[in-house]
């Protein structure tokens, strides 16, 4: 039972280490990358005796930075609710990651670990459920800054993130009735199975309108541009408009955990999560024959690989998208929601059940 | 149809925006009245930059009013020390060699480019694309390096005198300035594929800060923002001044007075502008070769010194070395670059320090108490500022100093109407249109 127990923590542990430091990262990728698509040299200037590692040591200078600035409550701001509110955001971002599966099976001894935090049969669910919550975090810290431009920052966040939520879970519909299951576990194995041999049917293959609506919508719940309304620095500044020191870095890290965690949710639904292509349990089968006999630790391990190598992918799409595109209007937004995604999903949804007819009878 | 009343009750909200707002440059204060997201009320509050530059402009000689005038708009700093000289000129009856009107030319357009570009880039900045805010910024060295090359600084350039320029364009500026806007044509070709077809920034200026031709005209506003609402006016075609007439070039117009047009007319009076300069260099005379003289060549001071001992035949025919920055105004390049005027041309260094006549010309000229002393009268230059029409209303008394200068700020029409613009669309169109207008400071508050 014990022995249990560790390892879960340190599944844990190795997940949420893994989620954090790519989080930070994220800041120095945010930084590079901008600089690279902007003709700029980017951050450099943070050394350690001498060494600036290409401006890598910068997220830490800027924790450094954060922890030591004054933690301001502005007068007439309920300090409490104030307070509250970064951890809200960042916990339930968080928490999300349980869900998701990072790898198949691992043999230690004789005891089989899902490479899974949490093994919940409707992981689906509890993910969505999280995802809603961290919306009070935001709109906690528009209303309980006792600024108008935090106000209409959170108000903003809040009709985007519901407008949104519900547009999302329509988009997977389709996919939980394709692959029947709403554990997360079992859908990523179910997208190991091949078409005419060589197409692996990952979740984009089956449901490549719902991937965009998916991609789009849960753009939209990172909150980043073009879907940074609540933030809109050059229009409201944002709901964290009154945040300073560590409580504002938490908001920050947030915006940067929840676009890991699309990246992750893209990858598990719609690509093969830790399915590499053409790779079995016990190593892989080329369609055109042949193939590399592997032991299934090396199996398990390039399914780790492969799971992160998809996750940085879609980490790289968002941030040249962040880059590359201006903001919607608040109108704008919502109109895009409901009158164009929404009614795509659900469209989505139809014709995916009339296929599940055709083909299964 | 019927409209139903809502049952719950509503408050408008009050919103200050400015002037501590990243959208408000720090100097515009704007109180909105907001009903939900839809802006209902607002009141435009200026004057956080002034710098009394009429009162001031009173207080010296005419010269000493163009530093001042680089200060207006600072984005576009020339075509302000042209307005002003020009305004002068009139009044005092100067014509400036045709290579010095066409330099003015090429300059005033450069600029003219260069404020385009930063509005263009701003817009697109505070609408969240940044990266196009960068890539502007970047083709906008490339022509401030040109402005650096010409003036010897970037801003502060104080370049053009009463009469003509300070000094001639420097060896090898035609083929920079031809590779500059090549290059800059490169980084506009880049943005419009990053904008002009982008869906989101389509949607967000199209329809927004919207006005007719009519009611601009009736603000008094001028420039890209009243041609975007298809009213056919540009001062470069409606009262040449320079060599505007030579010269073919389109005034781009659009139809629908919103955010869209004005940005399609900006990008559109970006080419044309670089059209003219090509042109230019093509009608522009020759310019003088560094003569030989340089073989004399005899440092200021010393020059000064021998002339005391009376030692004449000494300095005879000597090319005085002075600072590097009067490089380009030794008396070959002055002469065709500058009226040959008495009353308010400096004479070239060689002048100055090797003959008598040159030197009391210069006092005459530098003293307090002297200086250029137009006849008495008033006079109003207008020029195409890239905001619209810049006018320098001028009056004499006869003195060395300008009775009264008075500015005609392009973007004070503008702003008086933003109001007008903004209202009935929502909180979020205030920043876009705001950056339309490319409302500049400086040149606002004076």
């Amino acid at each position: 039972m014990i022995e249990a127990i560790l390892i879960k923590l340190a599944l844990a542990a190795a997940v949420y280490f893994g989620v954090l430091n790519l989080a930070g990262i994220h800041t120095w990728v945010e930084r590079k990358q901008s600089a690279v698509m902007q003709d700029r040299i980017g951050a450099n200037r943070a050394t350690l005796f001498g060494f600036r590692m290409m401006g890598l040591l910068h997220p830490l200078a800027d924790v450094i930075k954060l922890f030591t600035k004054e933690d301001f409550v502005p007068p007439g701001g309920n300090r409490a609710l104030h307070t509250l509110a970064p951890f809200l955001s960042a916990f339930f971002a968080l928490a999300t990651f349980a869900a998701i599966p990072i790898g198949d099976t691992l043999m230690i001894g004789n005891r089989i670990i899902d490479l899974q935090v949490a093994k919940i049969d409707v992981a689906l669910l509890y993910i969505f459920a999280m995802l809603s919550m961290g919306a009070y975090g935001v709109v906690l810290a528009g209303y309980s800054s006792n600024n108008n431009y935090a106000f209409l920052g959170g108000m903003r966040a809040a009709s985007q993130v519901i407008s949104y939520e519900i547009t999302m879970g329509i988009s997977l519909i389709g996919l939980v009735m394709w692959y029947g299951t709403l554990d997360l576990q079992e859908m990523v194995r179910a997208q190991g199975r091949y078409l005419w041999g060589w197409l692996p049917l990952w979740g984009f293959v089956v449901q490549p309108v719902a991937f965009f609506v998916f991609v789009t919508a849960a753009l939209a719940e990172t909150k980043r541009v073009p879907f940074d309304m609540p933030e809109g620095e050059s229009e409201i500044i944002g709901y964290f408009v009154e945040y300073s020191g560590m409580k504002f870095g938490l908001f920050f890290m947030t915006d940067f955990i929840e676009t890991v965690l699309v990246a992750c949710l893209a990858t598990t639904f719609f690509f093969g999560g830790w399915q590499a292509p053409y790779l079995l349990a016990d190593g892989f089968h080329f369609p055109w024959g042949g193939g590399i006999a592997l032991a299934p630790l090396a199996v398990t391990l390039l399914g780790i690989i492969s799971f992160t190598f998809k996750v940085l992918f879609f980490c790289w799409l968002f941030m040249a998208i962040r880059w590359t595109l201006p903001r919607f209007r608040y109108d704008q937004l919502m109109r895009l929601g409901w009158k164009m995604l929404f009614p795509i999903s659900v469209a989505n949804v139809i014709l995916t059940g009339f296929v599940l007819l055709l083909i299964r009878g | 149809m019927e409209t139903v009343e809502p049952q719950y009750e509503t408050r408008d909200m009050m919103l200050n925006m400015g002037p501590q707002h990243p959208a408000m440059h720090g100097i515009i204060r704007v109180i909105v009245k907001l009903d939900g997201e839809t802006v209902k009320d607002v009141d435009v509050e200026i004057g956080y930059l002034h710098r009394c530059f009429e009162k001031m402009s009173e207080q010296g000689g005419y010269h000493h009013v163009i530093p001042y005038t680089d200060r207006l708009n600072y984005v576009s700093p020339l075509i302000n020390n042209v307005g002003y000289c020009m305004a002068v000129e009139k009044l005092m009856g100067i014509t400036v060699p045709e290579r010095g009107q066409y330099i003015r030319t090429i300059v005033s357009e450069i600029s003219r480019i260069t404020d385009h570009l930063t509005c263009i880039g701003a817009s697109a900045m505070e609408l969240g694309a940044f990266t196009v805010f960068l890539y502007m910024i970047k083709a906008r060295e490339y022509l401030w390096e040109l402005v650096e090359f010409v003036t010897g600084a970037r801003l502060t350039i104080s370049y053009c005198r009463v009469g003509g320029v300070k000094a001639d364009l420097p060896e090898g500026f035609e083929e920079k300035t031809r590779s500059a806007l090549t290059q800059t044509r490169e980084v506009l070709k880049e943005v419009d594929k990053l904008l002009t077809r982008n869906r989101i920034f389509v949607d967000r200026m199209k329809g927004t800060g919207r006005i007719t031709g009519e009611e601009a005209v009736n603000y008094g506003i001028t420039g890209p923002f009243l041609r975007s609402t298809g009213v056919n006016y540009d001062v470069r075609k409606a009262q040449p001044y320079l060599i505007y007439d030579r010269i073919k070039f389109e005034v781009p117009l659009g139809q629908h007075g919103d955010n869209l047009d004005r940005y399609f007319v900006r990008m559109e009076e970006m080419e044309q502008s670089m059209r003219i300069i090509e042109q230019c260099f093509e009608q522009m005379p020759k310019g003088a070769v560094q003569a030989d003289e340089a073989a004399r060549a005899m440092p200021a001071a010393d020059m000064v010194d021998e002339a005391k001992m009376g030692r004449i035949p000494l300095i005879r025919g000597a090319s005085p070395v002075t600072d590097p920055v009067l490089e380009g105004s030794n008396r070959a390049f002055h002469n065709q670059v500058n009226a040959p005027d008495k009353r308010a041309i400096l004479p070239p260094k060689e002048d100055t320090y090797g003959n008598i006549e040159g030197l009391m010309q210069h006092f005459k000229l530098i003293m307090y108490g002297h200086g250029i002393r137009p006849p008495k009268g008033e006079v109003y230059q207008p020029v195409e500022g890239a905001n619209g029409e810049l006018g320098f209303f001028v009056v004499s008394d006869g003195t060395d100093k300008p009775y009264r200068v008075r500015c005609r700020p392009p973007c004070l029409p503008i702003m008086s109407a933003l109001g007008r613009l903004v209202i009935g669309d929502m909180m979020a169109d205030i920043v876009p249109t705001f950056g339309s207008i490319n409302m500049i400071g400086g040149e606002l508050d004076r």
